[in-house]
């Protein structure tokens, strides 16, 4: 099993005719998504690397079933792309997209609201992989392996980096979501975490979290109730400076607030471990 | 895009909110000038970052001679390593209270948020530790903003219902400062009623989103070439990167921003002190890396550089030959230490070898060769050591 996402959910891309639509779509054909369509406005009724492309989300949906949608459409057109996709009964929404202006996803967090039922991953993020079986975004399919390890984390890079090491080492995943790097961001950690202790295949929990805001804080607390997985957390930004975005828009120490040391403390606090370097991961999950 | 208090200033004008009079003053004698137009006047300091007063950039002006005096110490000065380009000269009010106002984002709750207190001209997150129950807050809806009822009730929670109708009219227009210019941060801290009733901003602080920087060019246009950031940083946005300057002496190249950091964690736990964070995106293509290195090399305290790239999509071959190429182009005499992980490490490795470039299995032991090749062979912290090479 996995969470969100497997190889039955039907998935459309919005901005399926751009140059990352296109590119990054085939690479989940190539893991076997069931990729059933694209949105690409006036360019309906076409077709692109092998599926339908429709002017709106809500064609797409009509004429595919399709409940998921990775979104590659750019910043200035993106947030609109999210709440078509919600307002069109998409479920599961991961946009990909990043640069988002804060106020656009702010009116963005306000609309879904109204579509309880959809879930938001990212913006600014890598999106997510359930290995073998499908993935929305751009997780490079070979750092994963099928197996028992859930992840969840802010960061891209760093996630490939984890996910390698965890493949090398014979620990396989059950599923890796990016939630992003932007300061006003869909699912939380928290959110996440529910999810994968409600998954029985998932046994493991490895967190990759980094300075500013505090949805670590808060997924500490949570585990801190009570949690059947075996979790480490990891921390990135112990040694950034107060009031500098480092990269990420949601990178930020504003005053004492967001440092790497209160999540650190929080985790620890929980009974969480916490890893020093990425290398100490999979000995401390071990 | 941090704007300074004049800047600011001019934007809450703009929206019809009150400010005092003030002239900005890029000399000593455009100061004395001041005086002579607006009477005794406060001369500031204009940079992006508070604590202005604590470091002296403030100084109260009660003649042509002492503005001009203070201007001359003022201008020029190093604020939190910002240099001072200006100063405001502002006439002085007439204070019978401060107040606080200010719009930020909650990232918690997602959502704007609406911050008012009696007790003004503090440091707000002091009083927030301080004095909670002294904070007032509203969460307006980000479609429509505040409504009417919504501040007049926020007004008289804070017992400053004897002021409410000024006092909300100003926070609708400041709350424009959102929707029409996409404010992060929108404070006047303090909001100062006079004894003749008025209220009036005393200063400003005005944070645009970087992410909508292309809705507000001329914002950039206007403002942006006047704040005196960081030369490396400066350089590093004309060239496309993300970029920020340390005051360590290991440049460091990453690609993510969480790899990145992770990255200046490391070399810190090695002993080692950052230059920089500088995150080359996803790709790693070769042009990137050459104009990440050519901004580090840029800064003469560097002692060495530290790549650490995943390569996911990108083969760790093309990014190993992307470094050597840009390497040679720069001819960059300085300590080199690549880490490569991903697909085709071993190649990408193999590459580096032969071009003479060490290659770090992980990024810890990375971290720890850099912070050695680039300490002083002798007496790695004493002093002798650490002048030879800057």
């Amino acid at each position: 099993m996995s969470i969100l996402l497997d190889a039955s959910t039907r998935v459309i891309v919005q901005g399926i005719t751009g140059r990352e639509g296109s590119f990054h779509a085939e690479q989940m054909q190539a893991l076997g998504t069931q990729l059933v369509g694209g949105v690409s406005p006036g360019k309906g009724g076409t077709k692109h690397v092998g599926v339908p492309v429709f002017n709106t989300v809500a064609d797409a949906v009509e004429a595919t079933g399709a409940t998921a949608s990775g979104i590659f459409v750019p910043a200035p057109f993106a947030a609109d792309a999210i709440m078509e996709a919600a307002a069109a009964g998409i479920t599961l929404i991961v946009c990909i997209t990043e640069g988002i202006p804060i106020q656009d996803m702010i009116r963005v967090k306000d609309f879904l609201r109204g579509y309880p039922a959809a879930r938001l991953i990212g913006a600014n993020c890598p999106g997510l992989i359930t290995p073998g079986q499908a993935k929305i975004g751009i997780i490079p399919q070979r750092i994963s392996s099928p197996g028992h390890v859930g992840m969840v984390s802010r960061s891209g890079t760093l996630t490939y980096e984890v996910g390698s090491a965890l493949t090398a080492a014979g620990m396989g995943q059950s599923t890796i979501v990016g939630i992003g790097g932007d300061p006003v961001l869909g699912m939380s950690f928290s959110d996440v975490v529910e999810l994968f202790e409600k998954d029985p295949e998932t046994t493991h929990l490895v967190l990759i979290g980094e300075i500013g805001g505090s949805d670590e804080e808060r997924a500490a607390e949570l585990l801190s109730r009570g949690s059947r997985l075996k979790t480490v957390a990891f921390i990135s930004g112990r040694t950034a400076p107060e009031g500098k975005r480092m990269g990420h828009a949601g990178a930020i120490i504003s005053g004492n607030r967001g440092t790497a040391k209160s999540k650190e403390e929080a985790f620890r606090k929980a009974g969480v471990a916490v890893a020093e370097t990425t290398d100490d991961i999979v000995g401390l999950l071990t | 895009m941090k704007l300074l208090e004049y800047q600011a200033k001019e934007v809450l004008a703009s929206l019809g909110i009150p400010i005092p009079p003030g002239v900005v003053a890029r000399t000593p004698e455009e100061a004395s000038a001041a005086f002579e137009t607006l009477g005794p006047v406060a001369v500031k300091a204009q940079v992006p970052v508070g604590g202005r007063g604590k470091a002296g950039g403030i100084k109260l002006a009660r003649s042509a001679a002492e503005a001009r005096a203070a201007a001359e110490q003022i201008i020029g000065m190093d604020i939190k390593g910002f240099r001072v380009p200006l100063v405001y000269c502002e006439a002085l009010l007439d204070i019978k209270q401060e107040i606080y106002l200010g719009f930020t984002v909650d990232r918690d709750a997602r959502a704007n948020v609406l911050i008012f207190s009696a007790m003004g001209g503090m440091d707000i997150e002091q009083l927030a530790e301080e004095s909670p129950q002294a904070l007032a807050r509203l969460y307006p809806n980000p479609w429509r903003g505040p409504l009417d009822f919504e501040l007049t009730q926020l007004v008289y929670d804070t017992g400053l219902g004897e002021h409410a109708r000024p006092l909300a009219a100003l926070m609708k227009k400041l709350y424009r400062a959102i929707p029409e210019y996409d404010a992060l941060t929108a404070e006047i801290n303090p909001l100062v009623v006079t004894h003749a009733g008025e209220v009036v901003a005393g200063d400003a602080k005005l944070e645009i989103d970087d992410n909508a920087a292309w809705r507000h060019k001329d914002l950039e246009r206007k403002y942006g070439a006047v704040i005196e950031g960081d030369p490396y940083e400066i350089e590093a946005k004309k060239r496309g990167l993300t970029y920020v300057s340390l005051d360590g002496d290991v440049g460091i190249v990453g690609n993510g921003a969480g790899l990145c950091m992770s990255t200046l964690d490391l070399v810190r736990r090695a002993g080692g002190r950052p230059a920089n964070f500088c995150d080359i995106g996803g790709g790693a293509k070769a042009e990137v890396v050459e104009n990440a290195l050519a901004v580090i090399l840029m800064n003469p305290k560097v002692k060495g550089v530290l790549i650490n790239v995943f390569g996911g999509i990108t083969r760790g071959d093309e990014v190993a030959k992307g470094i050597v190429t840009a390497r040679d182009n720069l001819k960059m005499r300085l300590p080199l230490v690549v880490r490569l992980s991903g697909t085709r490490m071993e190649e990408g490795r193999a590459i580096l070898l032969q071009n003479g470039i060490e290659p770090g299995v992980s990024a810890w032991e990375a971290a720890q060769k850099i912070v050695e090749l680039s300490s002083p062979l002798v007496g790695r912290s004493g002093p002798q050591g650490r002048g030879g090479a800057a």
